[in-house]
């Protein structure tokens, strides 16, 4: 089965309908799957459950789809860079569920990964575990989050071999090799795509059998906080 | 005199040994890792899936795989090592970080912290940090001992909506140190030069022992 594309547009193509829920990759505007996004908006499909860490800014990443409001719901941990976001939250256009990040990343893991829920102490006392099942395990309280699988899960990686084994990138991982995992079809986008045997299978990060499709993308890569320092002069 | 942003930084770092690994949060806790001691071997996470966390890039060093939990550009050292966001959440959920150095909105006297939301405001969200104060062994929150209206920050119970319950060790403020011990108590351990225990009663509703 040949999983290569030609472009973001035919590896999503069939894939969509409206109602679905999408997992998307990245932290910030950091290895975001930025051309399936685009392909994403321009399918028109509507009324999307985006999870994703965070929602993109106002002119890039999933900030793109709520441009055009086709996203009804994020589930997220942290969406304070982008704008758009809060007017159609505040206008209660949009609803949102915060997840504690390394819930989030469980969650995503855990669905993966055919386990239905887990226990945790994060959140235990807050109102994040109000209406959750609470339960003792040597005295300490944990509340039972539950796994989470997408219809789509999109993601970006550095490199990816014809068989789909990805390797990404420094902090450019990040969320996408659990959403990779916990995606029904998974349609990975990357720098550069090799011929088998050139990437060490010790370091595949991201195993074929988790990607069904793949593209090779052209990637702006956006900076949000451009931080440096300044040489001292020799 | 009160201790400025800097100087609680400094005094934040003295809770740093040798060996520690640490998760720093964003303001006056990102300060911290200007005053880590020389002879003193740290390693700083970054919940976005990184462990031994650089200093800010030169110009020309900018690579935009390479950020840290603020989304800031930051470089890599020899002992760094990548992960994903759920290996990071499993060093920080199963109790493998030393130390978590975090600001604050509220503390309780006994260890609970609100720094996530306030109600009626924008929520941004949590991020990481319900992760961190409930899986990281110890807890210390650096925080500007009232409010901007001069309200007490120090609280019997958190009026905003917890982060956290029980959770806090430690609270440096602009006026002194103090310690918790989680779910009993809170005591004043330390004084900023030339504040008055009085000074800080005034301005503290939690109670506290002092222990000087």
């Amino acid at each position: 089965m040949k999983k290569i594309y030609p472009d973001a547009a035919a590896a999503l193509d069939g894939l969509t309908f409206d109602g679905m829920t999408v997992m998307s990759g990245g932290f910030g505007l950091c290895g975001i799957p930025e051309n399936l996004i685009v392909a994403l908006r321009d399918s028109g499909v509507k009324n999307i459950t985006a999870i994703s860490n965070n929602a993109g800014v106002d002119d890039f990443g999933l900030g793109l789809l709520l441009q055009t409001r086709q996203i009804k719901k994020m589930i997220s941990s942290y969406v304070g860079e982008n704008k758009e976001f809060e007017r159609q939250f505040l206008a209660g256009e949009l609803e949102l569920e915060f997840n504690p990040q390394g819930t989030l990343a469980e969650r995503c893991r855990a669905g993966g990964a055919g386990i239905p829920g887990f226990y945790t102490r994060t959140g235990v006392g807050t109102m994040i575990a109000e209406g959750k099942e609470h339960k003792e395990f040597a005295g300490e309280t944990y509340i039972l989050e539950t796994g989470l699988i997408a219809n789509l899960s999109i993601v970006k990686a550095w490199k990816a071999d014809e068989q789909g084994n990805l390797i990404y990138r420094k902090t450019a991982r990040n969320f996408n090799p659990l959403m990779a995992m916990a995606g029904e079809v998974t349609v990975a986008e990357v720098e550069e795509i090799v011929p088998l045997g050139v990437l060490d299978p010790d370091c595949i990060q991201t195993p074929g059998i988790f990607v069904q499709r793949l593209i090779l993308g052209e990637h702006e890569k956006r900076i949000e906080q451009r931080t440096i320092r300044e040489r001292e002069n020799a | 005199m009160p201790w400025d942003r800097n100087q609680m930084a400094e005094r934040a770092a003295q809770e740093l040994e040798d060996g520690f690994y640490v998760n720093l949060g964003i303001g006056i806790p990102t300060l911290v890792a200007n005053y880590i001691g020389e002879n003193i071997d740290v390693t700083l996470q970054s919940e976005n899936g990184m462990l031994g966390m650089g200093p800010f890039p030169y110009e020309d060093e900018i690579d935009p795989d390479l950020i840290n939990a603020g989304k800031q550009t930051i470089t890599e050292l020899r002992r760094t090592s990548y992960f994903s966001s759920a290996d990071s959440f499993a060093m920080i959920r199963g109790g493998h970080i030393d130390l978590a150095i975090l600001g604050a909105m509220e503390v309780s006297e006994k260890g609970d912290l609100a720094n996530w939301m306030i109600p009626g405001k924008l929520v941004k969200g949590m991020g990481g940090a319900m992760d961190l104060v409930a899986g990281v062994k110890r807890v210390v929150v650096v925080m500007d001992h009232t409010s901007k209206n001069g309200d007490p920050k120090l609280l019997h119970e958190c009026s905003l909506p917890l982060t956290g319950k029980e959770v806090v060790d430690m609270v440096i403020t602009n006026l002194g140190v103090f310690g918790i011990d989680r779910g009993k108590s809170m005591s004043l351990i330390e004084l900023a030069p030339d504040v008055a225990v009085d000074e800080i009663k005034a301005k503290t509703q939690a109670d506290f022992d002092v222990a000087l």
